[in-house]
């Protein structure tokens, strides 16, 4: 029960800040509504319902980490596609395995 | 640049693409959950910054782009629709720093505010996001 209400709050969050980001502009506006909170809002939300706000600050800390990484990944992305001409899709998720790599490499170096 | 809200964008975006979003959505907010109970909340917060919409929101940007023009032109233009999917991931960039700005916005208020702390991070993730984006416009034409 607790991961179908995840899974609805989490789905319904991303939704609303992706149509958000849909009827914006101009593109690059836009494009801020993809490094929207949307999975951070759902999940601290129902962890300081669940597990109490130490608890949720905890994950916020880390939190951090991944959004370095994630502007890394961004910008990575931005390269590739306007040096390389790569394709958006393809671009993106090969990226994810940047972004799993800075992530895991800032929790080892600052986190753990 | 002004900001404009355009809402017959919607029209243009098939149901199933937002189902797909949710989905992903939902399947990222679950994983995360079960991360941080199976290796604690260090761990699973990494994937608080996950990004979750910007894979499928990019590729969905490139195709538009692609499809608008071949609809008004009959022209197939794959270079138009990666411009607009790099500058829409430019943008991510940008709303990365306001996402580190959430996060920390949490992490300090968190214990002081309870879940009132999650408007204050929000508020902190728009101003910064906003901030960032201006910054790298004015850049962008002061250097051009």
């Amino acid at each position: 029960m607790d991961l179908l209400l995840r899974f609805i709050v989490g789905g319904t969050v991303v939704v609303l800040f992706a149509a958000l980001g849909d009827v914006l502009k101009p593109k690059s506006f836009a494009g801020l509504f993809a490094a929207a909170p949307s999975v951070a809002i759902a999940t601290l939300g129902l962890a300081i319902v669940g597990e109490g706000t130490p608890y949720a600050a905890v994950e916020a800390r880390s939190m951090i980490v991944g959004a370095a990484a994630f502007f890394f990944y961004a910008y990575v992305c931005t390269y590739v596609m306007t040096r390389y001409r790569a394709a958006a899709g393809r671009t993106a998720i090969t990226g994810l395995l940047l972004w799993s790599a800075m992530s895991l490499t800032g929790w080892f170096l600052v986190l753990r | 640049m002004r900001i404009k809200l355009n809402l017959a964008a919607l029209k243009g975006i098939h149901w199933y693409e937002y189902l797909l979003r949710f989905l992903f959505g939902g399947a990222v907010t679950v994983g995360t959950g079960l991360l941080a109970k199976k290796f604690g909340p260090a761990m699973g917060g990494l994937f608080l910054a996950f990004p979750a919409i910007f894979p499928a929101g990019v590729t969905l940007v490139q195709k538009h782009e692609c499809e608008k023009k071949k609809h008004r032109l009959g022209i197939v233009d794959h270079e138009r629709g990666r411009k607009a999917a790099a500058l829409d991931a430019r943008g991510a960039a940008m709303g990365s720093i306001g996402l580190a700005g959430f996060a920390g916005s949490a992490w300090l208020l968190l214990t002081h505010l309870g879940a009132w702390s999650l408007l204050a991070a929000l508020a902190a993730w728009v101003a910064l996001s906003i901030s960032a984006w201006r910054i790298s416009k004015l850049r962008h034409r002061f250097t051009r």
